[in-house]
């Protein structure tokens, strides 16, 4: 089996300060990995290296594409990488605003991506965006409101939406479920969860919740200062910590 | 079945020199050596039990072998599978396909209603939604659950309808391997005998069975050994 996503000595600084540093990890297709950490520890700054949002100093980040096998994501040039990030990729961000047209429809908000890549019958689209609307649970008769319009945990349903519609094979997530009350986060979770299984998603979701990792990834990396401290499948790490920092970050939770 | 040709001495659980020490870096780097030289083999259709006092380790061993406690020492194989440095989408895979495992505790997942998280296994195995909704049914009503709560999430659930619940999950397989974690406790004596009998019925199918019972009835009931982990405790210092 080909691996979906593989990363060798990826490193971050801005000017002289550390982003992230020495990050090598193999994703394969299906998998969902966590990634934990303090404020500050470098993960947003790795999921955007590695969603081709920020060129990294150091290393390679291999995609395994669809005609011509694995390639460094860095190498390709910017109409390559634009293409990928619209239909193998998606990219969840934690505030909707930031993956959200707010001024175009939710249905406008769909649709878009489906006609970024190349979708040019009306009817078509529409279907498939109220039929996506209805899978993330916004009532299709909304379909023509702005996402303005919309509670912060609808938005963020939205944007999951316009992010899957087009069928990606890699989900990157940047705290999906942050800002939001804790019942709007369950449901939105247990909405994800069956997303990902149903359509056998590989995703990296950056997230400080452990319940969210106990219940999302198959795989946890830990960050501190820039650096993975400890990986490994999501209830080893959990139940079983081997690094101090882990055991700290386990133990200051109440029971996940 | 093709991977028995894979397993050495014909166990489908087959440990040997496994250790297991915890660190504790946050309370003064304390290390406790909880485990040193274990070693067991269950074959198919054969249930055994680990036994030994409170503390002794039969949890430690048996999360060893699920694989969310690292074996930092010897060899645990189950169905030819190693777990002792495994990758994790190994480990995976093992669960998915192979490995069963009832938990002490049924870990509930909100909004997800009790049917479906029976059924999961099922599903994940690519099972038809329609197909693993009817064999959840089945057990659900077999284990006493009524059926009003089968659409409720287990959430609400009483302790002894949660560890029902999580004995369906467990049992809605037909597993070649399967862990259980004191599946009797906080069952009525109707309920446990249903229990018993989905044990009888798994190892006639041919699953080998690893079990921790406190109740010494049900191990004489349904296994055909015992294996003391007070064996498998490291000599302490005591003058330490
Ligand atoms: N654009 C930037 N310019 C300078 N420093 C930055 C920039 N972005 C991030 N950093 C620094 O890099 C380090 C890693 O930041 P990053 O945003 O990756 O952390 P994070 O783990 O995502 O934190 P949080 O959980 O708070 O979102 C931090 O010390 C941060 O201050
Ligand atoms: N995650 C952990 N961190 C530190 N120590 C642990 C951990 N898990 C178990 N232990 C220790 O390992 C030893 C064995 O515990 P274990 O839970 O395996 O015992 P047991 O035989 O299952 O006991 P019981 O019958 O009470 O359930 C105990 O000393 C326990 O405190
Ligand atoms: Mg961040
Ligand atoms: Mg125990």
């Amino acid at each position: 089996m080909t691996p979906l996503l593989k990363v060798e000595g990826l490193g971050k600084f801005y000017g002289r300060h550390l982003g992230c540093a020495d990050i090598s990890f193999t994703l394969w297709p299906g998998e969902v990995m966590g990634i934990v950490g303090e404020s500050g520890s470098g993960k947003s700054t790795l999921l955007n290296c590695l969603a081709g949002h920020m060129p990294p100093d150091t290393g390679r980040v291999m995609f395994d594409t669809r005609d011509q096998g694995l390639r460094d994501t860095l190498e390709m040039s910017e109409p390559e990488r634009r293409w990928l990030a619209r239909t193998d990729w998606a990219f969840v961000h934690q505030n909707p605003r930031d993956g959200l047209r707010m001024n175009v429809s939710a249905g406008g908000n769909v649709g878009d991506r489906l006609m970024a890549v190349g979708a040019r019958h009306y009817g078509d689209i529409r279907r498939q965006a109220s039929d996506w609307l209805g899978r993330v649970e916004i009532d299709a008769g909304r379909i023509d409101e702005r996402p303005r319009a919309f509670s912060g945990g609808m938005q963020q349903r939205l944007q999951i939406a316009r992010n899957l519609v087009t069928g990606p094979r890699l989900v990157f997530m940047d705290e999906p479920t942050g800002g939001l009350d804790v019942s709007v986060q369950a449901r939105l979770l247990d909405l994800l969860r069956g997303l990902v299984r149903h359509f056998g998603l590989s995703a990296v979701i950056v997230t400080h919740d452990l319940a969210v990792v106990r219940l999302l990834a198959d795989r946890l990396m830990v960050m501190k200062d820039g650096h993975v401290v400890e990986e490994g499948l999501t209830d080893q790490v959990l139940d079983d910590p081997q690094d101090a920092y882990t055991q700290l970050l386990v133990s200051s939770v109440l029971q996940v | 079945m093709s991977i028995s040709c894979k397993m050495k001495g014909g166990g489908m659980i087959e440990i040997s020199g496994v250790g297991k020490r915890f660190v504790l870096h946050n309370q003064g780097g304390v290390v406790l050596p909880v485990m040193e030289g274990a070693a067991l083999s269950v074959r198919p259709g054969e249930c055994v039990a680990l036994v030994g006092a409170s503390g002794a380790g039969k949890s430690t061993l048996m999360r060893m072998i699920w694989g969310n406690y690292r074996c930092d020492q010897g060899s645990i194989r189950v169905a030819g599978v190693e777990l002792c440095g495994a990758e994790p989408r190994d480990v995976i895979a093992l669960r998915r396909n192979r490995l069963g495992y009832v938990s002490q505790f049924l870990r509930v997942i909100p909004r997800v209603p009790t049917l479906r998280v029976v059924a999961e296994p099922l599903r994940a195995q690519g099972l038809a939604e329609a197909d693993a909704l009817a064999r959840a049914r089945a057990l659900l009503a077999r284990l006493n659950i009524p059926q009003r709560l089968w659409s409720l999430s287990p959430t609400t659930f009483s302790g002894g309808e949660q560890q029902r619940v999580n004995i369906a999950r467990g049992f809605i397989l037909d597993w070649p391997v399967m862990l259980l974690d004191e599946p009797t406790a906080s069952l009525d004596s109707a309920n446990r005998a249903v229990v018993l009998d989905l044990i009888a019925e798994a190892k006639a199918r041919g699953a080998a069975i690893l079990g921790i019972f406190h109740d010494a009835d049900a191990r004489a009931a349904v296994c055909d050994r015992e294996v003391d982990v007070t064996g498998f405790t490291p000599a302490r210092d005591l003058s330490a």
